[in-house]
């Protein structure tokens, strides 16, 4: 509204947050780059205690930053609170409301407290809970306690959303209704910072996304620019009397590397079109059936997995092989396919 | 432009401090009426205890102390008030907030920090006003203590009584992780203000070494300025000492709070 339409509505730089204790301070944050522009829907994704959350509240203005800086629609949001609060909407990852008020004396107390808010209805409506509005706090579902929280949130149509795991604790149908909202709000101009575990929601919803590990941003960028660099798969299973050697050479395929398990033959690949196109030419030819076969491009989920490896090898100082595999079972197996 | 809220050209109206805190009160007095426990310590306890107090009173040895039953129970009950209907009552307040997070999810409104803590006192601080009120007309009518003879005494008495006390509630939940903890972290406090500030019983009458340590309490210069306020026999020594014993401890109450209330769960 009031910032250039294109500047970053948030903009995080080398954060750090470190939670003192008795001569024990633990740095969950450490160095933490990147920005959000107006418009954008953009997930952090990390495994638990990757320092989401710790980042999160440095960037609602919750706590100062041990180190490093944050502007959110040009001010600090810890020093400056009475200016960028009335524009922003908060879900935090739990709770928050007490448990003897009703759904609707929480939305009205809430409103009484945000500039511009809509009335307790039309928020309740929009999430699906205007028919519990009589309900004690302490009676609804975790799901709607969810959807309570993120009513709260839209009561005053902020112009950056803050959502901490807005899905933990819903089902399937109100998970998909809350990435039917964030959508919504998308189009609506509206931006979002969401965290979640959960990789298909980041793929569901995020116009680009940072991977957290340990405190640090391991990998950022669109969905497609983060999983580009991981390799696809190819997977079957060897026809009777094939061993892995009877394929044709695999470099030659474009294979990067591949591994066994009993008679599953997984290949990974930069190039998946000539990996597969040459796999199928080769076994219509030798008229042998590839059971089980499946070509999979390179998914978030791998390339979550993969940085998380990455970087905790790195972490712990270890070799790091050249290959590593998509999953630690298999990795052991590797060696019989060598 | 039907179904769709409307925000005016001129951006939303912005929020208020004082809109801000009312709303959130009146959320605390809907909750203090749903919470027994609380309720009956807030609402009975101050106005049956000075009652039951009175013979014990008419059965002092006040002659000599320029004192009478009417002068020492205004004051008296004045202090159950604040002890139970403020003190305790907002102990459990503040700590069930904290662990509910609701006080974590109001400050990332727009709601500053002291806001959070006036709306949650107000209730109490209400009901807590409201109870001296009743106890001083009840008094004027069966006792006949008259009106003060210098109201601003307890007047500011009072005053300082309804910031330092709310305050002392916020720090001493502060250091608890439960709302029974806290109510257990109340004790102390409670007790000794109870014993030692001329509550139960009228300073004048306890063994001279007590004296100057009592003084210091928090609760004994509002007692004193109450006391003293409604007599008239209070000398400018003392007058000074009481109010200055009074901004002292409102001074270190709200500091403390500054220093270590946790707006959090412990992890």
């Amino acid at each position: 509204m009031n910032t250039n339409e294109h500047d970053d509505v948030i903009e995080v730089t080398g954060l750090r947050r470190v939670y003192g204790g008795d001569g024990k301070d633990f740095e969950a944050v450490r160095g933490v780059t990147f920005s959000v522009g107006r418009g954008e829907v953009f997930a952090l994704l990390g495994t638990n205690g990757a320092g989401k959350t710790s980042t999160v509240e440095l960037i609602e203005g919750l706590a100062p930053p041990s180190g490093g800086r944050v502007r959110v629609l040009g001010h600090d949001p810890y020093t400056d609170r009475a200016a960028v609060r009335p524009r922003i909407g908060v879900m935090l990852q739990e709770g928050g409301f007490p448990s003897e008020l009703t759904v609707a004396e929480t939305a009205r107390m809430w409103a009484g407290c945000t500039s511009g808010a809509r009335t307790a209805g039309q928020v309740l409506d929009r999430v699906g809970l205007a028919h519990r509005s009589d309900v004690r706090v302490k009676q609804l579902s975790g799901g709607e306690k969810r959807r309570l929280d993120l009513a709260l949130a839209l009561l005053g149509d902020p112009e950056v959303l803050f959502l901490d795991e807005p899905t933990t604790g819903l089902d399937v149908e109100g998970r998909r209704g809350t990435w039917e909202l964030v959508r919504e709000l998308r189009d609506g101009g509206t931006t979002v910072l969401l965290t979640t575990h959960y990789l298909e929601e980041a793929e569901a919803l995020a116009d680009r996304l940072a991977i957290l590990h340990e405190g640090r941003v391991a990998a950022v960028g669109t969905p497609a620019e983060v999983t580009a660099s991981q390799p696809s798969h190819v997977s079957f299973e060897l026809p009777d009397g094939y061993l892995p050697g009877d394929l044709p050479p695999l470099p030659g395929l474009g294979v990067s590397g591949h591994e066994t398990t009993g008679r599953t033959i997984r290949l990974r690949t930069g190039e998946l079109q000539r990996t597969a196109t040459a796999l199928l030419v080769w076994a219509e030819r030798a008229r042998v059936e590839l059971r089980g076969l499946d070509v999979r491009s390179a998914s978030l989920e791998e390339a979550f997995l993969r940085i998380s490896r990455e970087a905790a090898a790195h972490d712990g100082d270890r070799t790091r092989t050249t290959e590593p595999a998509a999953d630690p079972r298999k990795a052991r197996k590797r060696g019989a396919a060598a | 432009m039907s179904g769709t809220a409307v925000t005016t050209e001129a951006g939303p109206a912005r929020t208020t401090a004082a809109g801000r805190t009312r709303a959130l009160a009146r959320a605390e007095l809907t909750l203090l009426g749903r919470t027994r426990a609380t309720l009956a310590a807030a609402v009975f306890v101050p106005l049956i205890m000075p009652f039951s107090l009175r013979s014990a009173v008419t059965s002092m040895r006040l002659e000599g102390t320029g004192l009478t039953v009417g002068s020492v129970l205004l004051p008296s009950s004045i202090g159950f008030a604040l002890l139970f209907a403020v003190y305790g009552s907002l102990v459990s307040v503040y700590a069930a907030r904290r662990e509910e997070l609701v006080l974590k999810r109001l400050r990332t409104g727009e709601l500053r920090d002291v806001e959070i803590l006036a709306g949650a006192a107000l209730p109490s601080v209400a009901i807590g006003l409201a109870q001296c009120l009743i106890l001083t007309v009840a008094y004027q009518v069966t006792l006949g203590v008259g009106m003060p003879e210098r109201p601003g005494l307890v007047l500011l008495g009072l005053l300082s009584a309804f910031v330092t006390w709310p305050a002392l509630a916020a720090v001493t939940a502060s250091f608890s992780k439960s709302v029974e903890g806290a109510q257990v972290a109340a004790a102390p406090l409670t007790l000794v203000s109870l014993v030692g500030s001329g509550t139960f019983v009228p300073l004048e009458l306890l063994p001279d070494g007590a004296a100057p340590f009592c003084e210091l309490l928090p609760l004994t210069p509002v007692i004193t300025l109450i006391r003293g306020g409604w007599s008239g026999h209070l000398s400018a020594h003392d007058t000074a000492g009481a109010l200055a014993t009074a901004v002292a401890w409102t001074v270190i109450a709200v500091f403390a709070v500054r220093r270590w209330f946790r707006w959090e769960p412990r992890r």
